[in-house]
C-alpha cells in the first residue's frame, strides 16, 4: 500500500518537472541540445583550438611565403589567407559532420539518437549549428592574425552581400556534410579514408590558394559543385581589389547557385537520412563496429 | 631415465635469441605488421589510387599557383625547387608521423599496445619497424609525383646526369634521421592521451615551413631563418634537389657555400646526435608511461 503511495506521489513530481515536448519545440530543443556539446566542449579542449588555428597558419604561412618567393601580387597573400581559414570550415564538414554518425556508430551512441523520441534530421542540425559557430571563431583568429602577420589589406565592397554570401555558402556546405553523413554510415571505417582523401583534392579543386578562374571553365563549374567554390570565389570578390577581376562568375550568378545547392543537399540529406537510417536498422549495421 | 627425458626435450626449446637477433626479429615483424594494417582497408587499385591522387592533388595546388603567376614558366630552377622539394617532403609526414601515430594506433585504437609491449620484442625497434610501410607508401607517391613533373611539367631532370650515389647516400641518411624524429614523437605520445593525434602534423607543418621545402629560405623572415639552419631536414633536402637536378639546385644562395661533402656530413652528424637523443627521450618516456600507468590506458577520444 506504502509503495503505491509512493510510485504516484513520484509520478506526480514527474509529472511537474518533465515536460514532455513534442512537434517543433522538441526539434529546436534538440538542435541547440546537439549544438551546445559542440560550441561548449570544443572550448574546453584548450589543445584542439591550438592545432585548429596553429596547423592551418603553418600552412598558409607556407604558401604566403610560396607566392611571395615568386613575387604575385599582394592580394594573393590575402587570397590565400581567405582559403587557409576557409579550410577549417572543410575540415570540420569533414570531419565534425560527414564522420559525426560513423563515430557515434563506434562509441555506440547512434543506436541511443535512433532510439530517443528525437528527429535525427534534429541531431544533424545541432551538429551543423555548433559546427558553424564553434569553426567560426577560428576561423576567425585565423583571418585576423594572417592579416596582421602579413599585412594584408582589404577592399571590401559590400558588406551585407558579404555575410549573405558566407551565410549561403555555409548553409550549402553543411548541408552536404548532412548529406555526407547519412552515406557514411553505411561505409564504416573506409569513411576514415574518404575523408581523408577528400582533403587536398579539394583545396586544389575549390581554389583554396589562388582564384578558380584559372581553370578551364568545365573543370571550375564541376569544382563549383562543392559549395567553397563559389563562396570563396565571391568572397574574394567582395573584398579585394583584383578579386572582382579574378572570379569566375558575378557575384550574383554564385549567389544563385549557392542557393540552389542549399536546397539541394538540404532535402537530400533528410531523403538519404531516412533511407540510410532504415537499411542500417534492416542490415543491423547501427551496432556494428569493424576496426 | 627423467634426465634423459628432459635432455631430449631441450632439443625441442629454442635458444633465446641474442640481442640483435631479437632487435631484426622484431624489426621484421613490425614492418609486416605496419605493411597489412596499412594496405588492409582496401583492394590494391584503391590503395593505389589513395596514395597517388593525394600527393598528386598536393603538388598540384603549388603547380596551379606557381603557374598562375608566372604564366607556366616551368623551365625556371625555382619551379624544380619548389617541386623536388614538395616531392621529397612527402617522406617526412609519412615515415616520421606514422611512427608516432603507431603508438596512438596500437592503444587507442587496436587496444593492443599494453601486449605488444611485454612481449619478447625490443619495443623502439618495433616501433621504428612500423615506419617501413608508410616509408614504402610514400616512395611510391615520391616517384609518381616526379614521374608525373617529367612528363607533363617539363620539370627538368637529365636521368644520366642524376648523382645516383649522392641520392641513394642522402636518402638512406634522410630516412634513418626521420625515423629517429619520429620515434622521439613516439615517445612523446606515450605521455600524451588520444587527442594529441595533432601533435605529429604540427611539428611536420612547421619543418615544412622553416626547413626551406618549398621555398629558399632567404624569402623567411631575417629573424627566423636560424631556425632553418638548425634543422636537418633542411641539408637533407638540399642534398636530394642536388642529386638530382645538380646546378639548378645550387643556384640558390641557401647553402652554397657548402660542398656536397660537407652537406653530407652536417645531415649525417645530425643523424648520429638525433640517434643519442631519441635513445634518451625514449628511455625518459618509457619510464615516465611505465611510472603514470599509460600503457594500457586508453583515453576514448
Amino acid at each position: 500500500m506504502s509503495q503505491d503511495n509512493a510510485s504516484v506521489q513520484l509520478r506526480a513530481v514527474l509529472e511537474q518537472e518533465v515536460k514532455k515536448y513534442s512537434g517543433w519545440r522538441l526539434f529546436f530543443q534538440t538542435v541547440i541540445a546537439r549544438a551546445y556539446p559542440r560550441v561548449i566542449g570544443q572550448q574546453r579542449e584548450k589543445s584542439w583550438m591550438f592545432f585548429d588555428i596553429f596547423l592551418p597558419i603553418l600552412a598558409v604561412s607556407a604558401y604566403v611565403f610560396v607566392y611571395r618567393a615568386i613575387q604575385a601580387p599582394e592580394d594573393y597573400i590575402g587570397f590565400v589567407i581567405m582559403g587557409g581559414a576557409m579550410t577549417s570550415f572543410w575540415m570540420n564538414v569533414l570531419w565534425g559532420m560527414s564522420s559525426q554518425l560513423y563515430w557515434e556508430k563506434e562509441t555506440g551512441n547512434l543506436a541511443l539518437y535512433i532510439m530517443a523520441p528525437n528527429s535525427m534530421m534534429a541531431i544533424l542540425l545541432g551538429m551543423a549549428l555548433g559546427g558553424i559557430v564553434a569553426t567560426m571563431l577560428r576561423a576567425s583568429t585565423i583571418v585576423i592574425l594572417g592579416s596582421l602577420l602579413f599585412k594584408v589589406s582589404y577592399a571590401v565592397v559590400s558588406f551585407w552581400q558579404l555575410v549573405a554570401v558566407f551565410g549561403l555558402a555555409m548553409i550549402a556546405l553543411y548541408g552536404m556534410g548532412m548529406m555526407f553523413a547519412s552515406i557514411y554510415l553505411l561505409l564504416s571505417r573506409e569513411a576514415w579514408h574518404f575523408s581523408n582523401l577528400a582533403q587536398e583534392p579539394v583545396y586544389l579543386l575549390s581554389g583554396f590558394y589562388f582564384p578558380i578562374k584559372n581553370f578551364n571553365f568545365w573543370i571550375a563549374l564541376g569544382a563549383s559543385l562543392i559549395p567553397l567554390t563559389m563562396g570563396l570565389d565571391a568572397m574574394r570578390q567582395l573584398t579585394f581589389k583584383s578579386g572582382a577581376s579574378l572570379g569566375f562568375l558575378s557575384v550574383q550568378v554564385e549567389m544563385g547557385v549557392l542557393l540552389g545547392l542549399s536546397a539541394v543537399f538540404l532535402i537530400a540529406a533528410r531523403v538519404l537520412l531516412r533511407y540510410m537510417e532504415r537499411l542500417a536498422i534492416r542490415e543491423g549495421r547501427l551496432t556494428e563496429s569493424r576496426r | 631415465m627423467t634426465s634423459i627425458n628432459l635432455r631430449s626435450s631441450s632439443a625441442y626449446i629454442r635458444k633465446p635469441d641474442s640481442a640483435l637477433g631479437v632487435k631484426l626479429r622484431t624489426f621484421r615483424l613490425s614492418a609486416w605488421l605496419g605493411w597489412q594494417i596499412e594496405s588492409n582497408w582496401a583492394d590494391p587499385f584503391l590503395f593505389a589510387i589513395y596514395s597517388i591522387i593525394k600527393p598528386l592533388a598536393g603538388a598540384a595546388i603549388l603547380v596551379v599557383m606557381y603557374s598562375v603567376i608566372t604564366r607556366a614558366d616551368f623551365d625556371s630552377p625555382i619551379f624544380a625547387y619548389i617541386y623536388l622539394g614538395n616531392a621529397f617532403y612527402m617522406y617526412v609526414g609519412q615515415v616520421m608521423t606514422g611512427i608516432s601515430w603507431a603508438v596512438i594506433d596500437d592503444r587507442e585504437h587496436y587496444k593492443t599496445l599494453r601486449y605488444v609491449y611485454v612481449s619478447p620484442i625490443h619495443y623502439p625497434t618495433y616501433l621504428l619497424g612500423r615506419g617501413v610501410a608508410r616509408f614504402l607508401i610514400a616512395s611510391i607517391s615520391v616517384v609518381v609525383t616526379i614521374v608525373f613533373g617529367m612528363l607533363f611539367l617539363h620539370l627538368q631532370i637529365d636521368l644520366a646526369s642524376v648523382d645516383w650515389g649522392l641520392l641513394l647516400l642522402a636518402l638512406t641518411s634522410g630516412v634513418i634521421m626521420l625515423a629517429l624524429m619520429g620515434l622521439i614523437l613516439a615517445s612523446v605520445m606515450l605521455l600524451l592521451v588520444h587527442h594529441m593525434w595533432g601533435l605529429g602534423d604540427a611539428v611536420a607543418s612547421a619543418l615544412y615551413l622553416f626547413s626551406g621545402a618549398i621555398f629558399p629560405l632567404e624569402v623567411l623572415p631575417a629573424f627566423l631563418r636560424p631556425v632553418g639552419y638548425v634543422m636537418p631536414l633542411t641539408y637533407w633536402l638540399e642534398l636530394m634537389r642536388r642529386a638530382m637536378v645538380g646546378e639548378i639546385a645550387q643556384a640558390f644562395p641557401t647553402l652554397a657555400g657548402y660542398s656536397n661533402g660537407e652537406l653530407l656530413g652536417i645531415l649525417i652528424g645530425m643523424t648520429v646526435a638525433f640517434a643519442l637523443v631519441s635513445g634518451a627521450v625514449f628511455r625518459f618516456c618509457e619510464h615516465r608511461a611505465k611510472e603514470r600507468g599509460l600503457f594500457d590506458m586508453i583515453s576514448n577520444y
